[in-house]
């Protein structure tokens, strides 16, 4: 019998801080593609992960720069151009009274793009994930933590990473079908 | 000092458990029902008063020359205000690392939301043709016109639309984690099929997680000018004309003061008595209720210079007409409301200083009740008693809100209760995954054995 494809395995932890120890032993074992799961946010696990992801803040640099191009570049143009109003002899373009648009926009498009940059950079939405297959993984939203290392590191072995999870106090170890 | 900001004896999973429980929970307890239907009820009246409205036209509303704004912009600026707490809280305690703010922000944002929902209503009523509120926006059109971008009315259109949308976000990406518990934790088809899209698939990966945190410090940073914004652009709309008792220099930080003055005392009166319901009080502590009544005597002490200064200014200013408006305040025809303004956000809220005061319940809550009817008696006298007696004495007028003004505002009460209690029914009013971050396990011991350390 053909066996299913595997995503990788699975081992279950109590608290952050085993979390935090498994991580740093799987990296020192040599594991290098792996993911850890938890039920909020850890700074010392993207630590212990060696995560580097800086793109979102530049993306919504560019975005709240758009935003703030753009809302003075609409006010200037239907003002001065497209529709302007001689009222006095004052001036056409009258920048002072176009910032509180330039600025409303620049927050506006900042905003959208730091939302529409998480859920495109994490993937989201997804409708399915090979994680969710594991039984105890519904845990990982309420009080469990979850490393997972998986099938596509060059050092992946079925038994012998199995036997690494087992061996470093993990609460449960599961295999992830793909 | 230094109570604490959750109990005790938590753990990550008592604390999922317990906020869960109350969306989770099959039984809709019966004072939910009692109080929706009221609320409801409160709504219908809405839609009757809009219904009326949309039939003959604001000639049903009390508004008439020289008083053109009334109700609606009071209310307008009312709810608005009362809106700005949710974000301070959200936004700008987060970014000032206010931990005790973990177990509010979540409700104070969701009535930020409504709040926003129910002073949007007003300006678009208030339009004549509400139909054609979409030629505030710039679109190209037949006309060949463009809003006029000079103008505080078109500054206000694109700072709440952006305000109600930039909230909006917010709040949603701190639901999605707790959207996830719920999908795990629900166990019904449909509260699984339905937090499940709701939650898109989160599962609580570290780079998930890193970039999340990243977002909402972002979404934090970006609130916070936001909402000082927002207000400021609110009071340009008085400021940058020439009435009397609006054109003032000091407008923008007192009402920004000031509503966030509004927003707490909003804060404290939904957060009193939804503790003491669904028995949270392990989580909003005595604490938290402190800490807000001393911000809210704090705001309250501005807008009590503010109060000051307008005073001062009008008698600095030399100008005769200032100086009428500020005697016709404490004088004329509307001094009762004068009197109760001050009373209402100078006087009780000094009580406030007193500590055994501010940890007792009935006090704190009937205070909070007294700055709320305070600051729509300001907008009431900032609005109806300038426009009623400016330079002409030819056109002096008198104005009252007619029933349909008073139907229009209970109305809106309505719609913001019934949002609240659709929110507490159906989404965690209190952030499960922050407040798992409080539990005293969710610390990574850096000293336990083969620990971190050792690696790096």
């Amino acid at each position: 019998m053909k066996r299913a494809p595997l995503h990788g395995i699975m081992a279950e932890f109590d608290n952050p801080t085993a979390l935090v120890v498994a991580i740093h032993k799987a990296r020192a074992a040599g594991y290098r593609v792996m993911d850890a799961y938890s039920p909020f946010p850890i700074e010392e696990v993207s630590e212990a992960l060696h995560i580097h992801d800086r793109l979102l803040p530049i993306l919504v640099f560019f975005g709240g720069l758009a935003g703030c191009v753009g809302g003075m570049a609409l006010a200037t143009w239907t003002s001065v151009i497209d529709y302007p109003i001689n009222v006095g002899g004052r001036p056409l373009f009258s920048w002072p009274s176009f910032l509180p648009i330039t600025f409303e926009c620049t927050v506006l498009l900042a905003a959208l793009t730091t939302v529409l940059g998480l859920l495109a950079l994490n993937g989201l939405p997804m409708p399915y994930h090979p994680v969710f297959n594991v039984p105890q993984f519904a845990l990982a939203t309420r009080e469990k933590f979850f490393l997972c290392i998986e099938a596509t590191d060059p050092q992946f072995d079925l038994v012998e990473t199995r036997r690494f999870l087992e061996n470093i106090e993990a609460l449960s170890v599961a295999e992830v079908a793909d | 000092m230094s109570a604490p900001f959750i109990e005790p004896g938590h753990t990550f999973e008592s604390v999922t458990d317990k906020i869960g429980a109350i969306v989770l929970e099959k039984k809709t307890p019966r004072s939910w029902l009692v109080g929706f239907t009221i609320s409801f009820a409160m709504l219908m009246l809405l839609f009757v008063a809009l219904g009326n409205l949309l039939a003959r036209g604001i000639g049903i509303w009390g508004i008439n020359v020289p008083v053109a704004w009334g109700f609606d912009i009071i209310n307008f600026v009312w709810w608005i205000g009362i809106g700005h707490a949710g974000t301070l809280i959200s936004a700008i305690l987060l970014l000032l690392r206010q931990q005790w703010r973990t177990s509010i922000n979540r409700f104070a944002e969701a009535m930020t939301l409504f709040a926003v929902a129910c002073a949007g209503l007003y300006p678009i009523a208030h339009l004549g043709r509400p139909w054609l509120a979409y030629w505030l926006f710039p679109y190209p059109n037949t006309m060949a016109m463009w809003p006029n971008f000079r103008s505080p009315l078109v500054w206000d259109v694109f700072a709440v639309s952006t305000y109600a949308t930039v909230s909006f976000l917010f709040w949603f990406v701190g639901l999605i984690p707790d959207l996830a518990t719920l999908r795990d934790r629900s166990e019904s088809r449909v509260g699984r099929a339905v937090y499940g899209m709701l939650a898109m698939g989160w599962r609580g990966s570290a780079l998930h997680w890193h970039r999340y945190e990243t977002a909402y410090l972002l979404l934090a940073g970006l609130s916070t000018p936001l909402v000082v914004s927002v207000h400021t652009i609110v009071s340009f709309d008085f400021a940058v004309s020439l009435v009397p008792g609006w054109h003032a220099t000091i407008f923008p930080p007192y009402f920004v003061a000031g509503a966030i003055y509004a927003g707490f005392a909003m804060v404290l009166t939904l957060a009193i008595p939804l503790r003491w319901y669904y028995d949270l009080e392990d989580f909003i502590t005595m604490r938290h209720l402190d800490n807000m009544a001393r911000v809210m005597l704090a705001t309250g002490l501005v807008v009590a210079y503010g109060y000051m200064m307008e005073t001062f200014i009008a008698w600095y200013s030399a100008s005769s007409v200032e100086q009428f408006m500020i005697t016709n305040r404490f004088f004329g025809p509307y001094n009762k409301l004068y009197w109760a303004l001050i009373f209402c956000n100078v006087v009780a809220p000094q009580l406030l200083w007193f500590r055994r005061l501010r940890l007792n319940l009935a006090w704190l809550f009937a205070i909070s009740i007294v700055v709320s009817i305070g600051m729509w008696l300001e907008r009431y006298i900032i609005i109806v008693v300038s426009l009623h007696r400016d330079f002409l004495p030819s056109s002096w007028g008198m104005y009252h809100g007619t029933i349909w003004d008073w139907a229009t505002f209970i109305g809106t009460m309505g719609l913001f209760m019934s949002l609240l209690f659709l929110f507490i029914r159906f989404l965690p009013m209190i952030s499960i995954f922050e407040m798992r971050t409080m539990v005293p396990d969710a610390k990574v011991d850096e000293e336990a054995p083969g620990a971190p350390k050792a690696f790096i």
